[in-house]
C-alpha cells in the first residue's frame, strides 16, 4: 500500500470531500437543533448551533488579535537578537 | 515497601553504563533501561521507602500514592518512546542527559519531602540543558544558557520558599501549603517557571525550538509537567491558579499563531494546555483535579507525537520553518498521517485522547458555575485546532510545494510515533483505562451526546474560520517578542548604560583627579624648574652687590 499515492488521490479529489465537508458541517448543526439538550449549567448549552457559532467566532477573533498584536507590536526582524 | 528499587536509580546507574557501550549493545541498552523502568514503576505497590534521617531532616525518597503514580507511568512510557525515537542518534552525552533527565523528573514525582525534591529539581535542569546544547551550534549555546539562568533562578526562589516554609512549620514534608506559610508564594513562584505560567514561561518558548530533535520529546513531556505535579500536590484549589491557567491557555494560542518555527508554534502549544491543567489545580474540586492529571497523562503523549512529526521534517529536511516547508506529504505520507493523529488529539477531537481528559477541566468549570472559564477554556480549544491541527499541517505538509523532495523518516522515528498514536487513540477509545488510574474515582462520561455536538461543532467551524482566512496564516518572516526580552533585550542594554556611566564618571572623575595634578605639576615646574624663578642661579656680582648691603647696613646699625 503506497500511502503518499492514497492522500494524492484524496488530494486530487478535494473538491468532492469539500462538499463532504459542507454536508457535515450542516447536519451537525441540524443534529444540534434537532436533539435537545442534556445540559443547562449555562443558558447558551441550549441554544441550538451556539457551538458553531462559537467556534468560527472564536478562530477568527483569535486570529485577527494574534495579527493585530503581531504587526503592532511584537513582531521584529528574525536578526532582531543578534546584535 | 522496603524492598522497592527506586526507578530514578535504575534510571542514573543505567546512564552511567551507557557510555561504556557501543553500536548495537549501546542501542539495546537504551531500550532495555526504559523497559525496566516502566515494569519497575507499573509494579510499585502504594507506600514510602526509603526513608532515611539526614542533618536532623527525615526525608523520604520515594512516595507512591495514586497521584505520584499517574505521573510516574506516563513518564516511564514517554521514556521509552522517546528513546526508541533517538535510536539512531550517535550521541552518547545526549543519551546519557535524557536518561538522567528522566530519572530525575522520575525523583521529582516520587519525592515525599521538600528536600528530595529540590535536589531531583536541580539535578532536572542541569541534566535537560544538555538536550539543548547537544544541538551544538551557536544559536542553541545561548538559547541553553538562558535556560539555566531561568532555572537556576527559580531554583533559589523555590528553596528559599522551603527554608522559609521549614522554619515556620518544622516540616519538611511535601503535602500541601497553606496560604499563611510564609513559604508559600516563594514556592508558588518556584513551580510556577517550570510549568511556565506567563510571565515566567518565556524560557520554554525560547530553548525547545533550539533542542535536538530527539532531546525536545523529552523537554516537552517532563518538566512542565512535574510542575504540574507539584502544584496538584502542594496548591490544589488555589484561585489564583484559576486566572493563571486561563490566561496561560489564551496567551499560548496567541502566540502560536504569529509562530512561524514549528516547534516554536508547539512549544506555545505546551504552555496553552499546561493552562488547563493549572486551571484545573485552581478550581480544586475532584473532576478537576482528576481532569487536571488525566490531562497530563494525554498531554505528555501526543505532545510528545507533535513533536516526533515535526522533529521528522526537520530531521529529513533541515528545515524548520513554515515558510521555508510545504508540499512534503507525498514524500512523508506516514509522518504526516501520524501527525495528525496528535494534532486531533491536542485538538480534543472525538474519540482521542485530548477529548476524554480535556472535556473533563471544561466539565469541572461547569460544574462550578464558572462562565467566563468555561468560555474561554473553549476559545483556546478552538485556537489549539486552529494552528497545531490546521496551520502547521497545512502549511508543512500540503500548502505552496517548497521543492523539498525528502525521504520518509527512518523507522524507529516512525514506530516511536506509531506508539505514541497508538496510545492516543486506544485512551481516547477506552478512556475508562486512563480514569482507572486518576487520583480519585472518576464518575464522568465524555462521549455524552452533548459533549460530542458541542466539541465537534466548535472544533469544524473554528476549521471554516481558518480555511476562510488561510492566506493571511501562513507564516511570517519575523519572531515574536516575548517576555524574554526584557533579559534578552531590555537587561543587556541596561547594563550597558550603566556600564557607560560608570565609565563616564570614572573617567569625569579621573579626568578632573589629572587636571588637579597637571596644574601642581606645572605650578612646581613654574617654580621650580629649569626655567623657575627659585632654581635660577644667581650671579656672583649681584651677592657681592647685596654683601655690600647687608655689610653697609650693619655698619649704620651700629654706628646708630
Amino acid at each position: 500500500m503506497d500511502v503518499g499515492k492514497w492522500l494524492e488521490y484524496l488530494v486530487d479529489h478535494a473538491r468532492i470531500l469539500r462538499w463532504i465537508a459542507y454536508v457535515l458541517l450542516a447536519s451537525l448543526v441540524v443534529a444540534d437543533l434537532l436533539i435537545p439538550s442534556t445540559y443547562d449549567r449555562f443558558p447558551w448549552e441550549s441554544w441550538g448551533g451556539f457551538g458553531a457559532l462559537y467556534g468560527l467566532f472564536s478562530c477568527v477573533l483569535l486570529i485577527l488579535v494574534a495579527k493585530g498584536l503581531g504587526y503592532l507590536l511584537l513582531y521584529r526582524g528574525e536578526d532582531f537578537y543578534d546584535d | 515497601m522496603t524492598d522497592v528499587l527506586h526507578p530514578s536509580l535504575l534510571l542514573f546507574l543505567g546512564a552511567a553504563v551507557l557510555p561504556l557501550l557501543r553500536g548495537r549493545a549501546q542501542q539495546a541498552w537504551m531500550l532495555l533501561l526504559p523497559a525496566a523502568v516502566i515494569a519497575a514503576v507499573f509494579s510499585m505497590p502504594h507506600g514510602t521507602a526509603g526513608a532515611l534521617t539526614l542533618f536532623g531532616m527525615d526525608l523520604v525518597i520515594l512516595r507512591a500514592d495514586a497521584l505520584s503514580l499517574v505521573f510516574a507511568y506516563v513518564f516511564a512510557i514517554i521514556t521509552l518512546v522517546g528513546a526508541l525515537y533517538a535510536l539512531h542518534v550517535k550521541d552518547t552525552t545526549q543519551h546519557v542527559a535524557a536518561l538522567a533527565y528522566a530519572g530525575s523528573a522520575l525523583g521529582v514525582v516520587f519525592a515525599g519531602d521538600l528536600v528530595t525534591l529540590y535536589v531531583f529539581w536541580e539535578l532536572m535542569v542541569f541534566s535537560s540543558v544538555w538536550l539543548i546544547w547537544c544541538r551544538r551550534n551557536p544559536v542553541s549555546m545561548a538559547a541553553g544558557f538562558r535556560y539555566l539562568l531561568v532555572h537556576a533562578l527559580g531554583g533559589v526562589v523555590l528553596l528559599g520558599g522551603v527554608i522559609l516554609h521549614v522554619l515556620d512549620t518544622g516540616s519538611i514534608a511535601f503535602e500541601a501549603f497553606s496560604a499563611d506559610s510564609a513559604g508559600f508564594y516563594l514556592i508558588l513562584i518556584g513551580f510556577m517557571v517550570n510549568a511556565a505560567v506567563p510571565p515566567l514561561h518565556a524560557w520554554l518558548a525560547d530553548a525547545y525550538p533550539e533542542a535536538t530533535v530527539t532531546g525536545a520529546i523529552f523537554l516537552s513531556a517532563l518538566t512542565t509537567k512535574t510542575a504540574v505535579y507539584t502544584l496538584m500536590r502542594g496548591f490544589p484549589g488555589t484561585e489564583l491558579l484559576v486566572v493563571l491557567g486561563v490566561i496561560m491557555a489564551l496567551y499560548g494560542v496567541t502566540y502560536a499563531i504569529l509562530a512561524n518555527d514549528i516547534r516554536r508554534l508547539l512549544a506555545y502549544h505546551i504552555i496553552s494546555q499546561v493552562g488547563y491543567m493549572v486551571a484545573g489545580v485552581g478550581m480544586g474540586s475532584i473532576m478537576a483535579l482528576n481532569g487536571s492529571a488525566a490531562h497530563a497523562f494525554t498531554h505528555i503523549l501526543y505532545k510528545a507525537l507533535l513533536f516526533m512529526g515535526a522533529g521528522a521534517v526537520i530531521h529529513m529536511t533541515g528545515r524548520a520553518k513554515v515558510t521555508e516547508l510545504g508540499g512534503i506529504y507525498r514524500y512523508m505520507p506516514i509522518t504526516f498521517l501520524l501527525y495528525m493523529i496528535g494534532g486531533l488529539s491536542i485538538s480534543a477531537f472525538p474519540p482521542l485522547s485530548g477529548f476524554v481528559s480535556k472535556t473533563m477541566v471544561v466539565e469541572a468549570a461547569a460544574l462550578d458555575q464558572r462562565a467566563w472559564v468555561w468560555l474561554l477554556l473553549s476559545l483556546a480549544s478552538a485556537g489549539t485546532f486552529l494552528s497545531a491541527g490546521l496551520k502547521l499541517p497545512w502549511f508543512t505538509f500540503f500548502g505552496k510545494d517548497s521543492g523539498l523532495r525528502p525521504d520518509e523518516a527512518p523507522w524507529n522515528m516512525l514506530l516511536a510515533m506509531g506508539i505514541a498514536a497508538f496510545l492516543c487513540i486506544f485512551i481516547g477509545i477506552f478512556p475508562g483505562s486512563l480514569y482507572a488510574i486518576m487520583p480519585a474515582p472518576v464518575e464522568f462520561n465524555a462521549y455524552s451526546t452533548g459533549h460530542i455536538l458541542w466539541e465537534l461543532q466548535l472544533l469544524l467551524f473554528a476549521g471554516v474560520g481558518f480555511f476562510l482566512l488561510v492566506d493571511r496564516l501562513g507564516g511570517v518572516k519575523k519572531i515574536s517578542l516575548d517576555t524574554d526580552w526584557l533579559y534578552r533585550w531590555l537587561l543587556p542594554r541596561i547594563a550597558n548604560g550603566a556600564q557607560r556611566l560608570v565609565d563616564y564618571v570614572w573617567q569625569g572623575l579621573l579626568g578632573a583627579l589629572m587636571n588637579r595634578l597637571r596644574w601642581l605639576v606645572t605650578t612646581v615646574n613654574r617654580h621650580h624648574g629649569p626655567q623657575g624663578i627659585l632654581a635660577r642661579t644667581w650671579p656672583t656680582g649681584s651677592m657681592v652687590l647685596w654683601v655690600a648691603v647687608m655689610l653697609a647696613a650693619s655698619l649704620l646699625v651700629y654706628y646708630l
